[in-house]
């Protein structure tokens, strides 16, 4: 996470929400560990990466929705699945498991 | 707003002081956090004083490990079961390769070792060689002998850590292997043709060491890829320390017979 600090003290610094993914399990090849941490304000600002540049862009999108209250703090998974549930995949055929949550803690 | 683990948790990161956060992430109290240091003291709770000791334990063992990942509990820290998952990240020192022998390989090795993350430190007695300007990838370079310096950081050396010996020199990969073999180091190995490695072995059992305790010294250093220059040498014996990490089946050269080269 330490690549992350400077921006996320700045937004707390300006009072802005921050949000924070972090990858908490892979299965398959993924293209970062578990720990890898990106975080968003509220602004859809972001700072840090969760994989190769393949799932990003869906995290931002669910980042402000929990900042905006839309969702609850918990895990969303991301990967290669016939599944509408992964409507966003990686090209590397693995899935990864982040848990996203408020910086607020 | 930010709490004092947040802030304790940025802090040990941005100092390099070894710090296991744990989180909640499935079940009940999500979010909650225990913020775990090597001494094994906390800040925060995850719902419950049972649940808490048993994270603190496995956080301590995952740091020197080195690993993060999701364990799972039962509500009270029981072990297999599955009411509770728990992500443990961790954020270790950084693994430590020791390199002794300021050669021409420990310039390739050195490269390798700070690529991979390592903190890299080259230990040599002679003062010429053993410089900042030869050496200037390396965290620090060191001007003594093996066996002193092994005396000052012995202890600190773990499983994720590396010495290589690569000075070809009785009178120093003697007391630089001799010096390791009492630590936890993780990878030990020693540079020289199959030659060189009999006579070493020969000294070093001479010196009272047991054949037991040989076993454990990589030498000749590296897997077997017909590496021939520095870097390529180099290459092979970063392999060979992941290798013996990660517990893959990978060609040693010391465990072939054939040339090296």
């Amino acid at each position: 996470m330490d690549e992350i600090f400077d921006d996320i003290e700045r937004w707390l610094t300006k009072g802005q929400k921050v949000a924070v993914a972090r990858v908490v399990d892979i299965e398959g090849s993924g293209p970062r560990d578990p720990g890898a941490a990106m975080a968003v304000n509220e602004a859809g600002e972001v700072a840090g990466s969760v994989s190769g540049g393949c799932v990003e862009g869906a995290v931002v999108g669910e980042a402000i929705e929990l900042l905006e209250g839309r969702r609850t703090a918990g895990i969303t998974s991301f990967g290669y699945s016939d599944d509408e549930a992964f409507a966003v995949g990686l090209t590397c055929g693995g899935t990864i498991h982040l848990f996203i949550e408020e910086l607020n803690w | 707003m930010v709490t004092p683990i947040y802030e304790r948790f940025r802090d040990s990161i941005r100092a390099e002081v070894p710090i296991a956060l744990a989180t909640l992430v499935e079940g009940p109290n999500l979010g909650a956090k225990l913020l775990v240091e090597e001494s094994g003291s906390s800040l925060g709770s995850l719902g419950g004083e049972e649940l808490d000791r048993v994270v603190r334990r496995d956080a301590i063992a995952m740091l020197e490990a080195g690993t993060s990942e999701v364990r799972h509990y039962g509500s009270h820290g029981e072990a297999r079961q599955h009411d509770l998952s728990v992500f443990i990240e961790c954020h270790s020192r950084r693994p430590h390769l020791v390199i002794f022998g300021a050669v021409d390989f420990t310039r390739a090795l050195a490269s390798q070792g700070k690529l991979l993350g390592f903190r890299v430190t080259v230990c040599d007695a002679r003062k010429v060689f053993a410089t900042r300007r030869r050496f200037p990838m390396a965290d620090e370079v060191v001007v003594d002998w093996p066996d002193r310096l092994l005396a000052r950081i012995g202890n600190d050396l773990g499983p994720r850590d590396a010495v290589c010996v690569l000075t070809h020199d009785a009178k120093f990969d003697v007391p630089a292997i001799m010096g390791s073999l009492p630590t936890r180091v993780g990878y030990l190995g020693a540079m020289g043709s199959r030659q060189t490695h009999e006579k070493r072995l020969e000294r070093l059992l001479d010196e009272g060491v047991t054949a037991e305790e040989l076993e454990r010294v990589k030498s000749p250093i590296g897997l077997d890829i017909g590496g021939r220059t520095p870097e390529e040498t180099a290459v092979s014996i970063v392999a060979e320390i992941i290798a013996l990490r990660t517990g893959r089946n990978a060609p040693s050269l010391s465990d072939a017979k054939g040339s090296i080269h």
